[in-house]
C-alpha cells in the first residue's frame, strides 16, 4: 500500500469517527445525564474509549477534556486500551471466590504464560477478573468471549482455551 | 405491535379474562439460565413440537429462581403450572415433548417436586411416583434401589405401564429418608421404608387412602409477592402482565386515590426500603413530595453492586413491568414528571427488557400524557451504571446519573430535599417497586399482615456459597434465617458442615452457626453485627477460612471506595495491608488491636455509607471467630499459615454439589 492511500484511509477513518462522534453528541443533546450514555455508546463501538474520540466527543459537547477523563477513570467499566482478540472474564463476586475462582484464575494465568512461552498467542487472550456476574448459581464462572462457562474446574481450563486457540 | 392506547375498560376486560385451555412448556430465560443452555433447550422444545405435530405453546420466562436446576423448564395447563423440571438440555427437552406432552411420561432425574404438598387423593387417579433418598446420615443414596423395589410391586399389582415411577432431581426435602410424591395429587410421604412401598401403592394408589403415619404435612415457607410473576410470564409481553392483573394498582392509585392516600396506604403497609438500610418508604415520598419545586424525580436503584447477590437482576429480568408499575406510583406520590431505572451496565439482559417495557407502556399510554385519563403525566428512562459499587449510596447515583463521578456528598440535604439536578428526588431499590405494585393493588393493610411487627412483607434473597441448592428465595421477614438456609436450601449438602452466613454483602456480617435460629428482620440482624443488605446470603462452611473473607471482603471496599473522605480510603488500605499479613503467617497479636481502631475510626468518620460499613466483614469475624486470627497470628511464616488455615479454605473448592 502506497503511503498516499493509507494516510487517505486514515483520514478516512478519523472523517468516519467524527461523524459518528457529532451523531452520537447531537442524538443525546437534550437528554438529561447524557456524558455516561455516550461513553458506554463509544465503547460498545470501539472496544474501548480512544483517546482521539474522547478528544472530538469534548469538542462536539463544549466541555472541557478532563470532565471526560475523570468519568472514565473513575468507572471501572470504561477502558483506555483496546481489549484483547479474546476476553476471558473471571467472576470474582463473592460466591465465585469461595468456590475457587481465585485458582481458577492463577491456573488461568499460568496457562496464558505457558503459551507466550512456547511462541504460542497466549498474548491473544486478555484476561481479567470482573465484579459479580449474577450466575452465583454456577459458581465458579467465567465469560470466554461473552459465553458464560459454569461450575468450572481447574481441569476445565484447558477446554475453554482449546477452541479459541490459533482462531482470530 | 400495537400502538392503540389502553382506557381503564380496555384493562378491565384484560384483567376478567378467562385463559383458554391450553398446554405449555415455559422455558426460564434469564441470565443464569441462558448461561446454563437455556436458549438451546427452548429451540429444541420448539423443534420438537414441529416434529411431534403438537399443540403445546412454547413460551419464554424470566427465572423461577432456581438456579440450582438451570435451565428450568415448567409445564402446565390452563389452571396453573403441573410440572417443574430443571437442569435440562437439548436431548430432554425433546423427550419431554415427545414423552410428556404425548402420554404423561416424566423424565428422570429432572422433576422438582413441588413444596404445595396435596393433603388428599380424591382427585384423578395417580399416574407418577416420584422418589428421592434426601439423606438421613445413610452414607449410600438408596433413590435407585427404592425406584425398582416401586416397579416390582407395581407390576405384581399389574399397574406397571399404568404409573410410572422416576427419580426426582429434588424433592423440598432434606435429611427426611427416602421421601416419595404421588402425581398428579402432590401427596408426599417421607421416611419410607421398603415394608412400605406395597402399602403405599395397595392403599394410596388402590384404594385412596392417605397413610397419614408417612403423610408429610410441613406447609411451603416461602410467600411470593415481589416474585409474583417471575417465571410465570413473558417479561416482554405487556399482555401477559396485564392478564396476571398488571397494572390494577396504577390505576387504583391513579384514579381512586390522592397522592397523600396513597403514602398513607404505604405507610399502613409497613414496606421499608429493600435496598439495604431499611427506611421506610412513606416517609421518604412525604418527605419527596413536601417540598415546592418546579420538577421532581424519581429513580429506581438497580445498581445491584453486592457480589453475589441477584435478587434485583432477577426481578428487572422476569417482571419488568411489575418495577416500572412500582415507579409510576411512586412518581404519583410525590409529583415527579420524571424517573430514571439506573441500572448497572454489566446485566445487560434487564437493560434490554426494562427498556423493552418502557416502550411497550408508551405505545399503550401507560407512560406519557394524561395516563388512563387522570390528568397525571410522566416518562421514564434508562441510565447505564459503570462499574462502580460505591454508586448504591444515594448521592452518587444522584451524580452518576448527572454524568459525573460518583462521589457522594455529605447528608443533609437529602435528596427528598435537593436530589437530581437540585431537584426533590425519591430513590427506591427494585425489589421495592416490585413490592409497590403488589401493595397498591392488594391494599397496605394485607401486605401488613405479613412478617413482623417492625418488619413487615416479605424479602428475597440470594442464598449462594457452599450451599446445596443456591437459589432465590422469597419468605416471610421474621422467618429463622436456619429455614431459609436448611429447609429451602438444603442446608451444606452431605458432608459438610455449616460454620456460618454473610448477609449484607461486603456492608455486612457474618452470622455464626449458633445464631442460626435468629429471626430475618432488620434489628435482628443489626443486633448480631450484621445487617440485612440487599438480600445476598452466603453460605460458609468448615472448610472455608474466615479471616480470607474478611480479607476479600474488605479488598472489595478498598477497590470500591471513591478516595473522597481520608478514613475510607486510607483506613481502608492500611487494615487490607494488616489483614493480607495475618493471612501470610506474619501477623504481631498487637494487630488485631490496631485493626479494630481503624475499624472503629472508619465506622464513625467516614463520609457515606460504603466506608461507615465497610469494617462489618471484619468486625464480625473477629467477634465470633477471632480464634482463627488468633491461629494465624501464632502461626510463624506462610507456611505454618497454610497449616493454620488448612481445611479452611480452597481444597474442597472443586467438589461441585
Amino acid at each position: 500500500m502506497s503511503m498516499q492511500t493509507e494516510l487517505g484511509s486514515l483520514l478516512g477513518w478519523v472523517e468516519g469517527m467524527r461523524s459518528r462522534v457529532r451523531k452520537l453528541a447531537r442524538e443525546w443533546e437534550d437528554q438529561e445525564g447524557n456524558l455516561i450514555m455516550i461513553l458506554h455508546a463509544i465503547q460498545n463501538e470501539f472496544g474501548y474509549v480512544p483517546r482521539g474520540v474522547a478528544n472530538e466527543l469534548a469538542k462536539e459537547m463544549k466541555i472541557p477534556m478532563a470532565r471526560i477523563y475523570e468519568v472514565i477513570t473513575f468507572y471501572h467499566y470504561f477502558r483506555l486500551t483496546p481489549p484483547g482478540q479474546h476476553s476471558i472474564q473471571v467472576c470474582m463476586g463473592t460466591a465465585c471466590y469461595l468456590k475457587g475462582a481465585s485458582d481458577l484464575h492463577d491456573e488461568l494465568a499460568r496457562r496464558l504464560r505457558l503459551l507466550e512461552m512456547g511462541g504460542g498467542r497466549g498474548g491473544e487472550f486478555q484476561l481479567e477478573t470482573v465484579r459479580c456476574i449474577g450466575c452465583c448459581g454456577m459458581a465458579p464462572a467465567v465469560v470466554v468471549d461473552g459465553e458464560t462457562h459454569g461450575r468450572l474446574g481447574l481441569d476445565d481450563v484447558e477446554k475453554i482455551l482449546k477452541p479459541k486457540r490459533g482462531t482470530p | 405491535m400495537s400502538r392503540k392506547q389502553l382506557t381503564v375498560s380496555d384493562l378491565e376486560a384484560r384483567w376478567a379474562e378467562t385463559p383458554p385451555a391450553r398446554k405449555w412448556a415455559r422455558v426460564g430465560l434469564d441470565t443464569g439460565g441462558i448461561a446454563a443452555g437455556a436458549r438451546q433447550v427452548h429451540k429444541a422444545l420448539l423443534e420438537a413440537r414441529e416434529d411431534a405435530g403438537l399443540s403445546v405453546d412454547i413460551e419464554k420466562a424470566g427465572p423461577l429462581g432456581l438456579a440450582y436446576a438451570d435451565p428450568v423448564v415448567v409445564v402446565g395447563d390452563e389452571s396453573g403450572p403441573a410440572v417443574v423440571f430443571g437442569a435440562m438440555d437439548p436431548e430432554s427437552a425433546r423427550e419431554l415433548v415427545e414423552g410428556y406432552f404425548q402420554d404423561g411420561r416424566l423424565l428422570e432425574d429432572r422433576v422438582i417436586a413441588t413444596r404445595e404438598r396435596g393433603r388428599d387423593l380424591d382427585g384423578p387417579p395417580q399416574v407418577s411416583i416420584l422418589v428421592k433418598d434426601t439423606g438421613d446420615g445413610k452414607p449410600e443414596d438408596r433413590t435407585a434401589f427404592f425406584q425398582d423395589l416401586f416397579r416390582e410391586e407395581l407390576t405384581v399389582h399389574g399397574l406397571d405401564g399404568v404409573v410410572g415411577v422416576y427419580r426426582a432431581l429434588d424433592m423440598g426435602l432434606y435429611g427426611k429418608g427416602v421421601c416419595v410424591q404421588l402425581l398428579p395429587s402432590r401427596v408426599t410421604y417421607a421416611n419410607v421404608t421398603g415394608p412400605d412401598v406395597r402399602r403405599i401403592i395397595e392403599k394410596s394408589l388402590g384404594e385412596g387412602q392417605v397413610l397419614e403415619d408417612l403423610l408429610e404435612t410441613a406447609v411451603e415457607p416461602q410467600e411470593r409477592i415481589v416474585l409474583r410473576n417471575c417465571g410465570h410470564i413473558d417479561p416482554d409481553d405487556l399482555d401477559a402482565y396485564l392478564q396476571a392483573g398488571g397494572y390494577r394498582g396504577l390505576r387504583r392509585a391513579l384514579l381512586d386515590l390522592s397522592p397523600e392516600d396513597v403514602i398513607e396506604e404505604m405507610k399502613t403497609s409497613g414496606l421499608r426500603g429493600r435496598g439495604g438500610a431499611g427506611f421506610p418508604v412513606w416517609m421518604k415520598w412525604r418527605n419527596t413530595r413536601r417540598p415546592e419545586a418546579d420538577r421532581k424525580f424519581v429513580i429506581c436503584n438497580g445498581d445491584e453492586g453486592d457480589p453475589g447477590a441477584f435478587m434485583d437482576r432477577s426481578i428487572l429480568e422476569g417482571d419488568p413491568h411489575a418495577v416500572l408499575e412500582g415507579l409510576l406510583i411512586a412518581a404519583y406520590a410525590i409529583g415527579a414528571d420524571k424517573g430514571f431505572f439506573y441500572i448497572r451496565a454489566e446485566y445487560p439482559l434487564a437493560v434490554e427488557r426494562i427498556r423493552r417495557a418502557i416502550g411497550q407502556a408508551r405505545d399503550a399510554g401507560l407512560l406519557g400524557r394524561d395516563i388512563l385519563g387522570s390528568g397525571f403525566s410522566f416518562d421514564a428512562d434508562v441510565r447505564l451504571g459503570a462499574g462502580a459499587f460505591v454508586c448504591g449510596e444515594e448521592t452518587a447515583l444522584i451524580a452518576s446519573i448527572e454524568g459525573r463521578r460518583g462521589s457522594p456528598e455529605p447528608r443533609p440535604p437529602y435528596p427528598s430535599e435537593k436530589g437530581l439536578w437540585g431537584r426533590p428526588t425519591a430513590i427506591n431499590n427494585v425489589e421495592t417497586l416490585a413490592a409497590v405494585s403488589a401493595i397498591l393493588d392488594r391494599g397496605g393493610a394485607w401486605y401488613a399482615g405479613i412478617g413482623t411487627e417492625q418488619s413487615r412483607g416479605t424479602k428475597v434473597f440470594a442464598v449462594t456459597g457452599k450451599v446445596r441448592n443456591p437459589q432465590l428465595v422469597e419468605v416471610p421477614m421474621g422467618i429463622p434465617i436456619r429455614t431459609v438456609i436448611e429447609d429451602i436450601c438444603g442446608g451444606a449438602g452431605r458432608g459438610a458442615r455449616i460454620k456460618g452466613v454473610q448477609t449484607g454483602g461486603p456492608s455486612g456480617g457474618v452470622i455464626p452457626l449458633a445464631r442460626l435460629d435468629t429471626p430475618v428482620t432488620y434489628e435482628s440482624l443489626q443486633e448480631l453485627g450484621s445487617i440485612m443488605g440487599s438480600g445476598g446470603m452466603l453460605v460458609m462452611d468448615e472448610t472455608d477460612s474466615m479471616v480470607d473473607v474478611a480479607k476479600f471482603y474488605l479488598g472489595f471496599c478498598v477497590e470500591e471506595s471513591c478516595g473522597k473522605c481520608a478514613p475510607c480510603r486510607v483506613g481502608g488500605f492500611q487494615m487490607l495491608k494488616l489483614l493480607e499479613k495475618i493471612h501470610a503467617g506474619k501477623g504481631r497479636p498487637e494487630d488485631l488491636a490496631t485493626i479494630r481502631e481503624i475499624c472503629h475510626c472508619m465506622r464513625t468518620a467516614s463520609l457515606c455509607g460504603l466506608g461507615q460499613t465497610a469494617p462489618n466483614p471484619v468486625l464480625s469475624t473477629l467477634q465470633y471467630f477471632e480464634r482463627e486470627y488468633l491461629d494465624l497470628v501464632d502461626a510463624r511464616g506462610p507456611a505454618a499459615a497454610r497449616q493454620a488455615r488448612r481445611g479452611r479454605e480452597s481444597q474442597s473448592n472443586w467438589e461441585r454439589m
